[in-house]
């Protein structure tokens, strides 16, 4: 019988991908592991092999065809003697529509939305900022993911400061881990674009060293859970050596990479460290999560005399957004960005957070509920005054991070909040965050362990009175 | 550890001589000076005393030239002094004062000089290894020939972060002095207590890092084993392993009891090692300074020492706004 060869699932967080090239034809006869195709995905490409022998009847995808969801049949592989022509005509149709279903969570229907746990690029997310104060108005733009934002910035500021450098496991030779660095030891060489064994606590040592000897590294961490392994030297030796030295010692350098839940990959691999390294005097903290921010902000943060914390999203890399076509565009910290005007609520969010906050915010409008939605972009210093002054208009506030609940970044401004405009509010501040539990592999748990669009959709209403 | 003493090896001159005396000798008696201050409870917190290692830094200090950097652990007190930081400042930084170094900020563990290249004062055990090695990186990067002399305990020698320090240093080829201090105790713990390895320079063979073990109570040795480190540095060859043979006299900090050790091994030391003792003789049986000379070294010293006692007791207090300034640059 006929069996179907499905795109397959190269990473974590691959929803689709190119097939760059057919290594086989109709007709030919393949053994088990003999490599079929080369498969692209938005980070590498990888060869895709057959898990079993037979003869391939049909290649259902010619080679070249971009945007080929996880799932999609690619091939038809048939056993000896049987015919191409008998196999199912529907093969493409069934599964065709591969796009990761949610599970509905036990205990909530009726209740949740029927939202992708991560959804795709070009999602409900408004292209454009009704209000951007970070370029000039009628700028040129052009679109481009948060992956190619944070390249462009670190290749920028190398070619702006050669004492700028990148430090990191796999940065160089391999291109990145994440593909962040793609291209950049070809453009910089060997001695500004260092690989490191896998040893975090020590080159994140080094690198506040050479921080300290007159050098702007920026220290690439495959994944902030690695960074656990360094904490020490960004805490005691990068935040504090300013304010020990009486300001002689300052360290600039950047510690970046992806941070948070990416997916599927339990416990050890999904932490959110926002409000772990938000609460150091010495380090600014940077979330973003458009490409234009990706791009301004880390420009800014490798030019930053202090040590920066620059917290990417792995799902968010592949993403699409506008960025101003300019030669020098930087970000200041501890400016928000008010993302869309409201008037009934206002949900603050950063990061990943701000799929959620957005999708939440559109959803609303729908049912009469005017959302606020601001992005708060850097968690040290935090832009207070925007919070504030939306919330004394609206007089609601719904927080939305991915962290934990303890000592969250949604508590931390509740308590600003409560503070400074107390008088203003008409319902508790309500904070959404991951659940407060270590991440489960499990695909329903995971889900369930995530804040979601509906979760927010159904906070807003509660604060809301609706 | 070796416990002959070789005075005649090195053609060493009068001057030379006369000057790690001194050094050795300020070392000294600032450290007991700070003892005494802390006594009287103007110093605070943690207070850890060099006494007894004194020939490691003036040694080391001897083989570098300007531009080398140096960083250490919360001991720093001497490799301060020894790299020509004003006593004043030092002092009045272990009282915690506006003339402190860190204008009070840091204290006895936490000092820097960036204009004498001294990098701390580090107060977690073996973290200055790999900032030593970031030093020298920078160094190497910025095309110059300064090398960083990375010291560290016994004690730091057990940490992983040193080991993933050799394992970069000489696979990058780093020009960086590592100086192993090693005075016997981590703490209270001996080092036959903590490692089974025979010696700790011969670590650093795992990693392709050349090494050795060096009499650290004997300055004119220090000295020697510091100049061939350091051009073996100088000359593109990558990063060097000293393990000084030390001992300190005190205890691991001010308020330690120190029942891990019998007096007697602290006073056969004293008797038989120690490093300033070993420098007077060579002055006074080489006929190069007579015991009047050496007085009057001791009388300048003193007063040097006191000079800084009484400015540390009289700069003021910081300032309460200091307590929001330098968080960020």
């Amino acid at each position: 019988m006929a069996t179907e060869v499905l795109m397959p699932a190269l990473s974590p967080t691959m929803e689709e991908g190119t097939l760059a090239k057919w290594l086989v034809k109709e007709g030919d006869a393949v053994k088990s592991g003999q490599i079929l195709a080369e498969i692209e995905t938005d980070k590498a490409t990888m060869e895709f092999e057959a898990v079993d022998e037979g003869i391939v009847g049909k290649l259902l995808i010619a080679e070249g065809t971009a945007g080929v969801k996880v799932n999609t049949p690619i091939a038809l592989m048939l056993e000896e003697g049987e015919s191409a022509d008998a196999a199912p005509e529907k093969a493409a149709a069934p599964s065709a529509s591969v796009e990761k279903q949610p599970e509905q969570p036990e205990g909530s229907e009726g209740k949740a939305v029927d939202e992708p746990l991560v959804s795709s690029p070009g999602s409900a997310v408004p292209a454009k900022p009704p209000v951007s104060p970070d370029w000039p108005e009628g700028t040129a733009m052009k679109t481009m993911t948060v992956r190619e934002a944070l390249r462009e910035a670190m290749a920028e500021e190398m070619r702006g400061n050669d004492r700028v450098f990148l430090m990191g496991e796999e940065v160089g030779e391999y291109q990145g881990a994440y593909k962040i660095s793609q291209g950049l030891l070809d453009e910089f060489g060997p001695k500004r674009v260092v690989d490191t064994p896998i040893t975090e606590h020590g080159f994140a040592g080094i690198a506040v060293g050479a921080a300290f000897g007159g050098l702007n590294p920026i220290v690439e961490f495959m994944t902030f859970n690695f960074a656990m392994q360094a904490m020490d030297q960004i805490l005691n030796s990068a935040a504090k050596t300013l304010y020990m030295s009486g300001g002689q010692m300052g360290c600039p350098i950047v510690f970046r990479g992806p941070n948070g839940a990416a997916a599927r990959v339990g416990a050890q691999h999904s932490q959110d460290y926002a409000a772990w390294y938000a609460q150091i005097p010495g380090l600014k903290v940077v979330m973003p999560y458009s490409a234009a921010d990706a791009k301004g902000l880390l420009k800014q943060a490798i030019r930053d005399p202090n040590p920066v914390i620059f917290l990417e999203n792995e799902i968010l890399y592949g993403r699409s957004f506008e960025v101003p076509v300019l030669d020098d565009f930087t970000i200041p910290f501890g400016k928000a960005k008010i993302w869309r005007e409201g008037t009934d609520v206002t949900i603050v969010s950063f990061g990943i957070g701000m799929t959620y906050a957005l999708e939440a915010a559109e959803k609303l409008a729908e049912d009469g509920i005017s959302a606020e939605v601001i992005d708060l972009r850097t968690l040290r210093p935090i832009d207070y005054d925007t919070v504030l002054e939306s919330v004394k208009k609206t007089n609601r506030c719904v927080t939305v991070e991915e962290g934990w609940p303890v000592g969250s970044i949604g508590n931390h401004l509740s308590a600003t909040i409560m503070q400074r405009a107390f008088d203003y509010l008409d319902a508790p501040v309500l904070n959404l965050t991951g659940k407060d539990v270590p991440m489960p592999y499990a695909a329903n748990l995971e889900k369930l362990a995530l804040v979601t669009t509906a979760e927010v959709v159904e906070a807003v209403k509660s604060v809301c009175y609706r | 550890m070796a416990t002959k003493k070789s005075p005649e090896k090195s053609n060493v001159s009068k001057d030379e001589l006369l000057t790690y005396y001194r050094e050795m000798l300020l070392i000294r008696r600032f450290e007991e000076k700070a003892g005494q201050l802390y006594g009287m409870g103007l110093i605070g917190g943690f207070c850890h005393l060099y006494i007894g290692q004194e020939a490691v830094v003036v040694g080391l200090e001897a083989a570098a030239k300007e531009g080398d950097k140096r960083i250490t652990s919360y001991r720093d007190h001497g490799h301060m002094l020894a790299c020509g930081m004003d006593p004043k400042g030092v002092m009045a930084e272990l009282t915690g004062r506006e003339g402190g170094y860190s204008r009070g900020k840091g204290g006895s563990m936490h000092m820097f000089s960036k204009e004498k290249h001294f990098y701390g004062g580090h107060g977690i055990v073996g973290a200055q290894v790999p900032l030593g090695a970031g030093l020298a990186f920078a160094d190497k990067y910025l095309g110059n020939d300064n090398v960083t002399f990375a010291y560290f305990g016994d004690g730091a020698a057990n940490q992983g972060q040193v080991y993933e320090t050799y394992n970069m240093a000489e696979l990058w080829n780093l020009p960086v002095v590592f100086v192993i201090e090693n005075n016997q105790y981590a703490m209270g713990t001996s080092v036959k207590r903590s490692t089974k390895s025979p010696s700790l320079w011969e670590r650093g063979a795992a990693y392709g890092i050349k090494g050795e073990a060096v009499d650290g109570m004997d300055v004119l040795a220090v000295k020697a084993a510091g100049e061939k480190a350091v051009a073996a540095c100088r000359a593109g060859e990558g990063p060097y392993i000293l393990e000084m043979m030390t001992y300190r006299y005190r205890g691991h900090s001010m308020s330690d009891p120190a029942k891990y050790r019998t007096r007697e091994e602290v006073q056969k030391m004293r008797d038989e090692k120690d490093a300033i003792e070993h420098v007077r003789d060579m002055l006074l049986q080489g006929g190069h300074a007579s015991d009047e000379d050496l007085k009057a070294v001791d009388r300048d010293i003193k007063a040097v020492v006191n000079e800084s006692a009484d400015f540390a007791k009289e700069s003021p207090e910081p300032a309460l706004e200091e307590l929001w300034t330098d968080i960020y640059a």
